[in-house]
């Protein structure tokens, strides 16, 4: 037997190269090429009503400037609603470069291509553009005021309503022997890639084509964007994404202004053009998300069983809805986590804000969703006095229920139905990891020495892998060398090492003799993108159905050739082998070269598969009408809907009495992705996750003023947590194998950051006493909070006092 | 991100860069350190027309220990100052202190002497200055002169350094026999800017408090000192409650809110770290009188 | 506006030393010392991730201490030692102790902050050539991660410490 790949801690086959300096990023290419830098609205909501750029135009080394009435054909017309939604009844889009009304602070105006970046700024600040001020609606609740508006075709800023509902959800509420409900509030933040965005395009005169190179999870939605863009064949434009410095999400998101822009101005000018994205202008004219207001309503038994649960959300999407209303669909269907309420209705509104665009970030609303309904468990358990992990256990899918179905669509437009998971074994798992059952006598040692302790929990389902679909194509050369390639993209998820792990187990061929290229339209055409923790499930798939019709493909021919049946065969290490007898044995390369019928040889193995070589029957072509030459084979996977992974976490915090400064005693996490490709690489993400989870709960947020200016558009005031702000992450795995692929497999990108902000949410309330709504929260907040508890302002916590009748949180 | 054109001046001697910096006026900024000045260049938040580059001025790069004085020219790097152990015997708070500032890489290359002309009032060295009673020596073309902490910060990044003006080196001055000190600060996250930071010296004769001082951090316009020894001399250092100094350096500072923290949450902080520092510091000083 | 008319950008012969080896480009005073190293020296391994110094990723070591080549101007760094990522391997076949365990610890996932890590830790330890784990975590708390959550680039460091001690055993 081979070694076993699948299932193996690996190291990663890209890290040498990465460790050396030897990575190509986006900027680390086209070092000629002429740099564009943009004009961008100073305000939140304006009409331009003049620009002028003489002054820009003779700096030395600008080479162009363009404003909207430069763009033609269709890209002078609005980008693109990448997913429609029957529900997204007012969609709004942007403009490559904003004709005249301008809606967020950083929309771009006026695009400059000069010798280098440093010149092409100069020109910037040159540019004058006036500007007449509309009103400018910031945050939710000035949205869902709809005083002012921030598009007139979208009446009280509404650019979506959508309830669903599983039962008579009223009903249920009114006929359960309790009731709460809550307010919540959540605030935006960022996946703030380490390497912003960029887009690098060389124009062929020649060839009349386009070659592309963003930093981008899609290269195929980028190519195709651009050629509708420009309005050229499909044919002519390929697109590659380098090495791409992160993107959790912010890069699916496509085509930004500047994808549409550069590509146009390279074919203008005949020349190469680049732009860059700086840290400033990731800040003002990327994406964000997170940001909602929840209203929770609950009906429950006195066990703590949820009969009955409502939930409305207000969720701001920003000044645009390119990327559809992704973000609320998963927040209203994933809040669901490992429960079964009775009966279940949400109803959600997405609101237009005077802010930049929210997409997708790492957990995709599913942050915002457990928030919701881990407040909730927490509120129910307080209510009847309930330890939260029994209360959480009540409410469970058992495992013997799967697979579950919610009754729901999901954001793929297919059926919410769990496919696999075991919570309560998971639960066991997280309670013995994190000592659940000695933290009274610890925190009363505490409490004991001065110090205020609390104890969190929070449990996730995840709903990953998501179609349509992704293809993979493998090809072995006469060398021995396996080329893989699939169609999506990498940001740093080791994709070239598992990927290639899946093919040598699969194929039975050595690790070092794989290569993978991913998110090049060159090598692949056909892809989705790399977004939802989808690429392991869809592309891994892909590539293992494909490396088994490579395999069937080479048992066959070294049948022919060992006069064996292929049912006797095995390949190990390259090498197909008659299993029991090791001599009778041809190598993949040699299978190779047979593959292919040749008339000319132009190396030594190759001969064998020259005209006059060996002893063919001549009542057969050389290649069989149902095959083809080569020893290559291609295939997709496309799912019936997602598989569902889950996890649960539980955290201990302490709260300085005095100052309120929060610290992560331990964090602890149970992951459950199935079967895991390389343990080592999801641990890596659980691991990333957590951190921008803590990040998401104690640090980050958008600070926006009445204005819509973004305050703290840097590193030194958006606070991404360096490694002093990160605990130690604890961590343990059950493999729960999906039923519905081929490998087994769910993914795991997101899964981290899932619970976070509700875990240290529910610690923090633990150690306080009293609730805790809005998150993220800082000690100013936290200290804040106490004076209002103190103050009777705030409810403390019940604890099971049942004291009241009314809610905590009205 | 790139900053705006500037003509680069590389002088070799003081006398040289004033006179470029007399030539230029206001359009000329000096660069030290630069981990101040190039975010905003970088930001064009500033776009002066002239730098005048000191880094290669000879004999501005030292660190000289006195009776009374730690002297450091205006290219010693924190780092160096930091690592200082002649310093650090002379005045400990310097290294306590120092530790706060930003982080490595940034000390590495950052300057005291140009954090201290930079006169930032969430600085961790303007308030070091400011209580150890120390003097900016200042160089123009006009000639020299040298300038009390006291005078020098005259609101937030805002010091009496004129036109022309440059900042040559700092002296702080060194606590008196029997002195204990500390630092403290909090801030967002580790490195950052601190939301509220104290330093303190607390001097002690036979185990008797003489003299007890702060200065603060992000918490007052400009580092001044509060002193707080009419309120705690002459009691056993023993028998002092030092929760009581903090109301008394709650009432002294005057801080603005930002969205990192309100007014009154960095009023508060003031206050703890006052009664923390001031704690370490007699603890310090007592050991040190026991040694 | 009085000046239209723009004057050309005085242009400098700049002379580095980068990673042992004395190169010189033209540029203006302007220059970021990252710019420089990157497009200028075309060494890309030093990347750029915010030009205000505080995410660490462009970290190179000038005359052998950590410092933001973003927060410096290139004619500054003029007849200093500059060492890049691309200089802390001996040469291109063997890897440093530090490049070596970020390997083995899967200390990177997208890579594109690891130089500034690596950097700054390789100058770490050769002051600190036995780091606690607080250690450690207190070594790279100056540089931003948006991938691996720091917790396999504490356990990086520590094997650094160790591959070090190895080779010089072995040696």
């Amino acid at each position: 037997m081979t070694t076993r790949m699948f299932g193996a801690p690996v190291h990663r086959t890209e890290d040498p190269r990465l460790v050396t300096g030897n990575g190509r990023y986006l900027d680390d290419l086209g070092h000629d090429a002429l740099a564009a830098a943009f004009v961008r609205s100073p305000y939140a909501h304006a009409r331009i009503t003049d620009i002028d750029v003489s002054e820009a135009i003779d700096v030395e080394g600008v080479v162009a400037i363009y404003t909207y009435e430069d763009l033609d054909g269709k890209t002078a017309e609005r980008l693109p609603l990448l997913i429609p939604h029957p529900t997204l009844t007012n969609p709004m889009t942007g403009y490559a470069l904003a004709p005249e009304l301008v809606n967020h602070v950083g929309e771009p105006v006026a695009m400059v291509v000069a010798t280098d970046r440093y010149v092409a700024e100069d020109a910037c600040e040159r540019i004058r553009v006036e500007y007449e001020q509309l009103p400018v609606v910031v945050g939710i609740e000035a949205a869902r005021s709809g005083e002012a508006l921030v598009h007139e075709e979208a009446p009280g800023n509404v650019a979506a309503h959508m309830v669903q509902e599983v039962g008579d959800t009223a009903a249920a509420i009114a006929a359960a022997p309790h009731r709460l409900t809550l307010a919540l509030e959540i605030e935006r933040s960022a996946c703030m890639p380490m390497e912003g965005k960029g887009v690098y395009a060389r124009w062929d005169s020649d060839e009349q084509s386009l070659r592309i190179y963003s930093s981008t999870q899609t290269s195929t939605g980028v190519r195709a964007a651009v050629a509708a863009k420009l309005g050229m064949p499909l044919a002519k434009v390929e697109c590659i994404a380098p090495d791409v410095g992160g993107g959790f999400g912010v890069k699916i998101m496509h085509p930004w202004p500047e994808e549409v822009l550069v590509p146009w101005a390279a074919r203008r000018l005949d020349a190469d053009v680049k732009w860059v994205e700086d840290r400033r202008e990731h800040f003002i004219s990327s994406a964000h998300e997170r940001g909602q207001l929840q209203d929770v309503e609950v009906g429950f038994d006195d066990e703590g069983r949820v009969l009955g649960l409502s939930v409305k959300l207000w969720h701001d999407n920003g000044a645009y809805t390119p990327y559809g209303i992704i973000v609320p669909i998963i927040t209203s269907t994933q809040l669901l986590g490992p429960y079964k309420p009775g009966a279940y209705k949400c109803e959600f509104w997405s609101l237009f804000t005077n802010t930049v665009i929210v997409t997708p970030y790492r957990g995709a609303g599913r942050p915002q969703g457990v928030y919701a309904m881990e407040r909730t468990m927490d509120a129910i358990a307080d209510y009847l006095g309930k330890d939260r992990a029994d209360v959480r256990s009540t409410n469970f899918i058992q495992p013997e229920e799967m697979p579950y179905d919610h009754g729901l669509l999901f954001q793929d437009g297919r059926p919410l139905m769990y496919d696999s998971g075991d919570f309560p074994a998971s639960l066991a798992k997280l309670k013995e990891l994190v000592g659940w059952d000695d933290f009274a006598a610890y925190r009363a040692e505490a409490e004991a020495a001065g110090r205020r302790v609390g104890l969190g929990i929070g449990c996730y389902v995840e709903g990953t892998g998501v179609g349509p679909y992704e293809g993979g194509h493998i090809q072995i050369e006469t060398t021995g060398r396996v080329n893989v390639s699939t169609g999506l993209t990498s940001q740093g998820q080791g994709h070239q090492t598992v990927f290639a792990q899946i093919v040598a187990e699969e194929l039975g061929v050595r690790m070092e003799d794989v290569h993978v290229t991913t998110g090049d339209t060159r090598r692949f055409q056909y892809a989705v993108g790399t977004f939802a923790s989808r690429a392991a499930v869809m592309s891994g798939n892909a590539i293992a159905l494909a490396a088994r019709n490579v395999r069937e493909k080479a048992l066959r021919i070294a049948g022919e050739a060992l006069e064996a049946d292929p049912g006797d065969l095995e390949i190990v290490d390259g090498i197909v082998r008659v299993k029991g007898d090791p001599e009778a044995q041809v190598a993949l390369s040699t299978i190779a070269v047979l593959s292919n019928p040749l008339r000319y040889a132009f190396d030594e193995s190759a001969k064998a598969a020259t005209q006059f070589a060996g002893t063919p029957d001549m009542d057969k072509p050389p290649v069989a009408d149902d095959e083809e030459p080569g020893l290559e084979g291609k295939d997709f996977y496309s799912p019936p809907r997602a598989t569902f992974a889950n996890g649960m976490h539980a955290a201990i915090v302490e709260t300085d009495p005095q100052t309120a400064e929060i610290t992560i005693l331990r964090y602890c996490v149970i992951h459950d992705c199935g079967r895991m490709i390389n343990p080592m690489i999801v641990e890596g993400q659980v691991h990333g996750g957590v951190a921008q989870g803590v990040g998401g709960a104690l640090y980050e947020r958008m600070a926006y003023d009445e204005a819509g200016q973004l305050l703290n558009a840097s590193f030194m005031d958006f606070l991404m947590p360096y490694a002093s702000e990160v605990p130690h992450v604890e961590t343990d795995h059950l493999e729960t194998p999906s039923p519905l692929n081929p490998l087994g497999i769910k993914g795991a990108g997101e899964a981290g950051c899932i619970p976070v902000t509700a875990v240290i949410a529910s610690a923090i309330e633990d150690a306080e006493g009293f609730p805790i709504t809005s998150m993220p929260i800082s000690p100013t907040e936290l200290w804040d909070l106490r004076h209002r508890h103190a103050a009777g302002e705030l409810p403390g916590l019940r604890r099971g006092s049942r004291t009241t009748t009314t809610a905590p949180t009205a | 991100m790139k900053p705006s054109p500037f003509v680069h001046h590389a002088p070799r001697s003081v006398a040289e860069a004033v006179a470029v910096l007399a030539e230029v006026g206001h359009d000329g900024k000096v660069l030290a350190g630069g981990q101040s000045l190039i975010p905003i260049l970088n930001m064009r938040l500033a776009a002066p027309g002239h730098l005048v580059d000191i880094n290669r001025v000879a004999g501005l790069d030292t660190v000289e220990v006195t009776d009374d004085a730690v002297r450091i020219g205006a290219l010693v790097r924190h780092a160096l100052l930091e690592r200082h152990d002649g310093a650090f015997a002379a005045n400990p708070l310097l290294r306590q202190a120092l530790r706060n500032v930003a982080h490595p890489a940034i000390r590495n290359r950052g300057t005291t002497t140009g954090s201290i002309a930079h006169a930032d009032p969430s600085g961790e060295m303007p308030a070091v200055l400011a209580l150890t009673q120390g003097y900016v020596e200042a160089a123009s073309a006009a000639g020299t002169r040298e300038i009390a902490a006291a005078d020098f910060f005259l609101g937030p990044l805002e010091s009496c350094l004129t036109e022309g003006e440059m900042a040559t080196g700092v002296r702080f001055g060194r606590f008196p026999a029997g002195t204990g000190t500390a630092f403290a600060e909090s801030a967002r996250r580790h490195g950052d800017y601190a939301l509220a930071g104290v330093a303190a010296a607390v001097t002690l004769t036979d185990g008797v408090v003489t003299s007890v001082r702060a200065s603060f951090v992000s918490v007052t316009p400009t580092p001044d000192v509060l002193d707080l020894t009419e309120a705690f001399a002459g009691r056993e250092v023993a028998d002092v409650d030092w929760v009581k100094a903090a109301e008394m350096a709650r009432d002294h500072v005057d801080p603005d809110g930002d969205i990192h923290a309100t007014a009154d949450y960095r009023r508060m902080l003031a206050g703890v770290l006052t009664t923390r520092v001031l704690t370490e510091a007699a603890a310090t000083a007592l050991e040190g009188q026991s040694r | 506006m009085t000046d239209t008319t723009s004057t050309v950008e005085q242009q400098l012969e700049i002379t580095l030393r980068v990673n042992g080896v004395a190169r010189t480009a033209t540029a203006p005073a302007r220059r970021l010392l990252s710019d420089f190293l990157r497009h200028d020296l075309r060494l890309t391994g030093t990347h750029v991730g915010c030009e205000h110094g505080v995410c660490g990723a462009c970290t190179v070591l000038v005359d052998g201490q950590p410092m933001r080549s973003c927060l410096m101007f290139a004619v500054t760094a003029q007849d200093h030692e500059i060492t890049t990522v691309e200089g802390l391997a001996p040469d291109a076949e063997q890897m440093s102790p530090v490049q070596q365990a970020f390997t083995e610890c899967h200390g990177l996932q997208c890579g594109f902050c690891t130089p500034g890590f690596l950097t700054t830790i390789t100058a770490y330890l050769q002051e600190n050539p036995d780091p606690t784990e607080a250690e450690a975590r207190e070594c790279i708390s100056g540089n931003l991660c948006r991938c691996t959550g720091y917790q396999n680039i504490v356990k990086s460091v520590l094997r650094a410490a160790e591959i070090t001690h190895e080779r010089e055993a072995g040696a």
